[in-house]
């Protein structure tokens, strides 16, 4: 009894549950055949969103109206101007990881700039300067599909040992940001920003410092997700990154972070992301419409946030 | 007593200026739109836009956020353009029965203490599955009435400015003199002693949901009335435009401070900004960037006032 309660009282449980009953349920359609492709699959495209989604989190955790909306533009950006900059070379993808994050930097910096400067919502002003680097992703752009050089295409597309190269780039983002925030100063820092600013500044905490540095991070991450993805997509869409707005949020809330900020979670992305992909693959195996899958996928987000958020109610 | 009256002046007297200098410059630039015509063309799309941002507000006002507005309204547009066109009772009932889903949101957020954010994220896709059920392409007609409220010609106003004025005006006796305006702020501002004083905490969060949806049914029902027909992402903007023409009007996210008229202000503004960028003949490459621009530059202005108001004090 004790060992199950503590296991349910940990947030990121539900997020696996729910992933584990998803997978079960599609390979119950598709026979153990396909289980592995399925896993396979889900573990590509999860990587995706477990890197925006980690940025995301950090923002989140520094309290309620914290959140990045300019994650679908940086992507976008960062990856047009690397696989320009790449031009097809083999020799250029490092170059065009360090041009990648470059953007990914000078959005950060950009993005806090306003929020300092202007005092200004974050939401309102990640939400502006999306607008204006999406127009730079537009121009920079111009229609042009440039493929990725031949190394990082094969890179982002092939496996290591049966795991998808991508996923564990991801994993290694993950652990990197689980070791910031559960072993570093800078993430009971951020924790505690999230819990109360006033309480925090009192103490000491560098707020100001903490912020710039995690508004930075988020946008560096969605810069490098974004250069991944174009890589793994063949070339950079004006879009490629849309999907993702909505995708960052819905997989640190479902992982178990509070959105009120304060109370993060790594592990739980990647329950959530994987949970993510799966339902929709789910309801492509079983062959529903894209108007009943959109309706079951938005049932099935708010029905695993009521079961998680039973637990948060019981633990106030 | 000075004080107070000079702040909340402020709050309006900010946009209201913001949105006149855009008027003079779209003016100074194309001087053929300071007519009947013209002011129609100009604000004609504000309409649903301000009706949208309205209903953001009332969920605003009770700390929470809806990143569903959108895919609400691109729902009821599509409602409007099949069933509220070919068999009205239905149409009617379905738009009661969306109210209805809004409060029915709004209690179930309240009662297990969820993330609005994410709720609502969630309802963005289930309004538009529904929306893409009922429109797979795009299509459907506007019931004759609505297209006649959107292209009646009142003498000396154009129509797009007499319904913002209205539902500026509707808003404002709702939400600022009524006694449910009052709690529902008041759930905002501090939740906790509105329960001790004796109030149901979790009928005021219904009411305003129930009330934003309201909002929302309106705006959709403006939108088909305007373009005529309908398709199930129409709307899908309006989620992002409806938040900033808030925060553009004054309001803030937490603390139920809020203001309808200021709202409606912030949506014209939004609206205004667009017309500004194409009489500029901007490159479309930038127009979206440029959009942005002008909304940092509004909102940098604001601030200047406001230190400029602080220091005079």
């Amino acid at each position: 009894m004790t060992a199950l309660q503590s296991l349910t009282q940990r947030p990121w449980i539900w997020s696996f549950l729910a992933t584990a009953l998803v997978w079960f349920t599609t390979v119950l359609m598709t026979g153990t055949g396909g289980a592995l492709g399925l896993s396979h699959a889900a573990f590509t495209f999860a990587a995706f969103s477990v890197i925006v989604g980690t940025g995301q989190m950090f923002v989140i955790t520094l309290g309620p109206g914290n959140i990045d909306l300019s994650i679908p533009a940086t992507m976008t950006l960062a990856g047009t101007v690397a696989l320009k900059l790449m031009a097809v070379d083999n020799g250029m993808v490092a170059a065009g990881l360090l041009a990648a994050l470059g953007v990914g930097l000078a959005v950060g910096v950009a993005n806090y700039t306003l929020i300092k400067l202007l005092r200004i919502p974050p939401i309102i002003a990640t939400l502006s300067m999306s607008f204006i680097v999406q127009s730079i992703a537009i121009w920079t752009n111009r229609g042009l599909r440039i493929k990725p050089p031949q190394l990082l295409a094969e890179f982002t597309t092939s496996s290591t040992f049966g795991v998808p190269n991508t996923a564990l780039v991801a994993l290694a983002v993950t652990v990197v940001a689980w070791l910031l925030l559960e072993r570093a100063v800078y993430g009971r820092w951020i924790t505690a920003i999230g819990q109360s600013l006033e309480a925090a500044r009192m103490a000491g905490v560098p707020v100001e410092g903490a912020r710039f540095v995690t508004y930075v991070l988020c946008a560096v991450l969605a810069a490098f997700a974004g250069y991944l993805l174009a890589s793994f997509s063949g070339g950079a869409a004006l879009n490629m990154g849309a999907e993702y707005l909505l995708m960052s949020i819905a997989v640190v809330v479902i992982g178990g972070t509070s959105v009120a900020g304060g109370e993060s979670n790594v592990p739980g992305i990647w329950g959530a992301s994987l949970f993510m992909f799966l339902v929709v693959s789910m309801l492509n195996t079983y062959g529903f419409s894209a108007g009943v899958r959109m309706i079951m996928t938005g049932f099935i987000i708010i029905s695993v946030i009521m079961l998680a958020g039973g637990w948060r109610a019981n633990a106030r | 007593m000075n004080r107070y009256v000079s702040v909340d002046t402020l709050r309006l007297a900010l946009p209201a200026l913001s949105l006149a200098i855009l008027l003079v410059a779209v003016f100074w630039l194309q001087p053929r739109a300071m007519s009947y015509t013209g002011l129609n063309l100009l604000f004609n799309l504000a309409v649903p836009i301000a009706l949208a941002t309205l209903a953001q507000m009332l969920i605003m006002a009770v700390n929470d956020l809806d990143l569903s507005i959108g895919a609400f309204v691109s729902f009821v547009a599509c409602v409007t353009a099949t069933y509220l066109y070919s068999t009205p009772v239905v149409g009617i009932l379905i738009l009661a029965a969306s109210v209805g889903a809004y409060a029915v949101l709004g209690v179930i957020i309240h009662l297990r203490n969820l993330p609005a954010i994410v709720v609502t994220l969630g309802m963005s896709f289930v309004w538009g599955g529904f929306a893409v059920l009922l429109l797979p392409s795009p299509g459907g007609q506007a019931p004759e009435w609505a297209r006649w409220l959107m292209t009646v010609r009142p003498p000396f106003v154009p129509v797009a400015i007499v319904a913002s004025i209205v539902a500026a005006l509707l808003a404002h006796l709702l939400v600022m003199r009524s006694s449910l305006g009052v709690l529902i702020r008041g759930v905002g501002g501090n939740a906790r002693s509105v329960e001790r004083a004796g109030w149901s905490v979790i009928a005021a969060r219904a009411a305003a949901y129930g009330l934003a949806g309201f909002f929302a049914v309106l705006a959709g029902i403006a939108l088909v009335g305007l373009t005529t027909s309908a398709d199930a992402g129409i709307a899908q903007r309006y989620t992002l435009l409806s938040i900033a023409g808030v925060i553009l009007g004054g309001g803030e996210f937490t603390g139920g401070r809020i203001s309808p008229i200021g709202a409606v202000i912030g949506a014209l503004t939004l609206t205004l900004a667009g017309s500004f960028l194409s009489f500029l003949r901007l490159p479309s490459d930038w127009q979206i960037g440029a959009q942005g621009a002008i909304l940092i530059i509004v909102l940098a202005f604001r601030l200047l006032l406001n230190r400029l108001e602080a220091r005079n004090k």
